[in-house]
């Protein structure tokens, strides 16, 4: 069976999501599109689930003792461990004959492309039967905001402030999902929380695979990014229709596009829409088109409908 | 297999050995020298099935401990080996094993720490990690390892200690000489060690959190449980091998091992493979005469600070000999000997410590004869000597 033959075999709808929720009474700030990821991934994975979440946004929103916020098994890694701790779980688990069970990690985008990325590859190689989500909220935003390797070009951060000489972050977003894929990963996707229903049913794909799965969710931050907590949503959908984010998949060395926009919305609407991008100049939203419609030109070129 | 045998083994042969026979759900492992032939022994078992264990080939060693914590954290029993900067790279997940109550069981091939680059015993990476709240025991030589990686499992595991224990080897010295070793029949083992059971996992029948965030209000209450803990390990250590010669037929003497002390006036203090060198120096000086004694330190946490108060209170002169330098103050089981002794009834001896081995310079047994001289005729002069 190939992606799109799979894809008619998980049909979502939100009616049929789980009423149970895993991750509650934590304290996310409002609008958290990070928190929603998590939400809704462990309401399709179930309660026999081990939720492993490094240090972090949903690690200090999540295990405040006495009061926890998952119902589910859950446990906080070590910043760069959360892939190594990952595979433990599940190779301790099948050791001890535990069956039909989730390991699914939640990190956030410096957590998996920084100082989590050795383990993640590691993990990958093996094969090892995990779920790795990683909520990019394009910084680190549980410290400050700070730039991270998800950090795209021309966002402000506290690291890369806007000034006159750098107008914001001067490197690109790591491609991380290409980047696992390279690993001949067993399954991996892109999604976004402004599409929950691409989302969920790439999840439930994920549960089904039989080794590594990475999903990588675009989780909008309003704290980070500046813009009001209602509108997570709209941006999440946004950074999809301008085209500065994607989603598609990859199984069996080929890659998928789920959504080929035919043209795209205004990609000034979505940046002058958040203070991280207020800055830009004409010549800054140029260069960021221009890199938006190289990695497009590719993606057309080279990934299937 | 299920009786008793001799084998000719290394030391690192000899812990393989041991975790076959501790039956470990998981090991996660990464090389580096002199550990590898633990893990590559164990590779092999596994392969052949001898050993029905999870082997995770991992990038690291952060990523070797961060695996057992997780397998831990599933009610797992677990084994990794390292060494030097590989152990140094784990420091993270040494206090995080340790925090969360994980009884991990390590090996570290004690070895030199860059820089400069040395691949050569002595035991600067344990020793600077001793604040880490993992259990460390010295073997002396390769039976010794056997058995302290099989009592470890009993130790670590003990309801009230659920502590980590890391079992130092001295690089080479010990991990890759041949010795005769007897090695335990599996029956006699799964009498002794029966499997892992704890309350402190992630479990479907009762899901939890686990390895949370405590705030000021609880964060000192669980740092002083687990000081508790390790305390409570001395007493668990002596029952353990209480239980281990009864069942396996060799006995430990508890967390330090004490030579011609009753009589002794000088005395050296130290710990690992030295031992073996001291101990005919010892014995020919005593031949003449002489009223020597040695005092070999099995464990450093917990520290035998009562044991070595007793088993110092007679001496003339003690010197602690020690491959290992806090740079700018003196070697660190000098000041934790020392520190046992200031709060000792009687007087503290004159005591003196004597720095060597690093990075795998012989001591010779004319160097331990040299050490005794010194005790017996030192002028107060400088605290720490290089031999």
């Amino acid at each position: 069976m190939n992606l799109s033959e799979q894809h008619r075999e998980h049909k979502i709808s939100i009616r049929g999501l789980s009423d149970r929720e895993f991750f509650y009474g934590h304290k996310a700030c409002p609008g958290c599109g990070g928190s929603l990821a998590l939400r809704l991934a462990l309401k399709v994975l179930g309660e026999r689930s081990y939720a492993v979440v490094p240090a972090g946004c949903m690690s200090a929103v999540g295990f405040i003792f006495p009061q926890m916020a998952f119902s589910c098994n859950a446990i906080i890694s070590t910043f760069p461990g959360t892939a190594s701790m990952l595979s433990g779980i599940a190779a301790g688990a099948r050791a001890l004959g535990i069956e039909d069970f989730h390991a699914v990690g939640f990190a956030g985008d410096g957590g998996t492309a920084d100082i989590g990325l050795q383990a993640l590859s590691g993990a990958i190689d093996r094969h090892d039967k995990i779920i790795y989500i990683c909520y990019d909220n394009e910084a680190y935003m549980n410290t400050g905001v700070q730039k991270s390797g998800l950090t795209p070009s021309g966002a402000r951060t506290t690291t890369s402030p806007a000034g006159k000489r750098l107008r914001g972050a001067i490197t690109r977003k790591k491609p991380m999902f290409e980047i696992v894929a390279a690993h001949g990963i067993d399954y991996a996707a892109t999604a976004s929380v402004g599409y929950p229903l691409d989302y969920l049913r790439k999840l439930e794909h994920a549960r089904t695979v039989d080794g590594t799965s990475y999903i990588h969710v675009f989780a909008p931050c309003p704290v980070g990014w500046g813009y009001e907590t209602a509108e997570t949503i709209v941006v999440a959908k946004k950074a999809v229709d301008c085209g500065l984010w994607y989603l598609a998949e990859y199984a069996e060395g080929r890659f998928v596009l789920n959504h080929n926009p035919g043209e795209f919305a205004s990609i000034r609407d979505y940046l002058f829409g958040q203070n991280r991008f207020r800055h830009l100049q004409d010549e800054d939203v140029s260069d960021i088109e221009i890199q938006r419609d190289a990695k497009w030109a590719r993606i057309r070129r080279e990934w299937s409908d | 297999m299920e009786r008793e045998t001799k084998a000719f083994l290394s030391g690192n042969e000899a812990v393989a050995r041991a975790v076959r026979l501790a039956r470990p759900h998981v090991i996660a492992a990464y090389p580096i020298t002199p550990q590898t032939t633990v893990i590559e022994r164990l590779a092999e078992m596994v392969e052949e099935e001898s050993l029905k264990s999870e082997y995770l080939h991992v990038e690291s060693e952060h990523s070797a401990l961060s695996a057992c914590i997780g397998a831990s954290a599933v009610g797992a029993r677990t084994f990794t080996a390292t060494s030097s900067q590989g152990l140094l790279y784990m420091a993270e997940c040494l206090h995080y094993a340790s925090g969360g109550r994980f009884p991990i069981v390590m090996m570290n091939a004690n070895r030199s720490v860059a820089l400069p680059w040395n691949i050569y015993g002595d035991q600067r990476d344990s020793l600077s990690l001793l604040d880490c709240g993992w259990i460390q025991a010295y073997a002396e030589d390769a039976q010794e390892s056997l058995d302290l990686v099989l009592q470890a499992y009993a130790i670590a595991e003990h309801s009230e200690v659920l502590t980590p224990m890391m079992i130092n080897l001295d690089g080479f010295v010990i991990t890759h000489t041949y010795e005769l070793v007897n090695v335990p029949g599996q029956n006699e083992i799964d009498l002794f060690l029966p499997p892992f059971r704890t309350t402190n996992k992630m479990d479907f029948d009762c899901p939890m959190s686990l390895a949370f965030t405590a705030g000021p209000a609880y964060n000192q209450a669980f740092k002083q449980l687990q000081h508790l803990a390790m305390l409570k390990a001395s007493r668990v250590i002596g029952e353990v091998e209480e239980r281990f010669g009864r069942l396996v037929g060799r006995n430990y003497p508890g967390l330090i091992e004490t030579l011609y002390c009753g009589d002794a006036e000088y005395i050296i203090v130290t710990l690992g493979s030295v031992a073996g060198t001291i101990r005919p120096v010892i014995e020919k000086l005593r031949s003449g005469g002489e009223r020597v004694g040695l005092v070999r330190i099995r464990y450093m946490r917990p520290f035998p600070d009562a044991e070595i108060r007793r088993a110092l209170a007679g001496a003339k002169a003690v010197g602690v000999l020690e491959k290992d330098i806090s740079f700018g103050f003196e070697g660190t089981v000098f000041t934790n000997v020392s520190s046992a002794l200031m709060r000792s009834q009687v007087v503290p001896p004159r005591l003196l410590n004597f720095v060597g081995g690093l990075g795998g310079k012989d001591i010779s047994a004319a160097d331990i004869e040299l050490i005794f001289k010194r005790l017996k005729n030192s002028e107060p002069g400088e605290t720490v000597e290089f031999i």
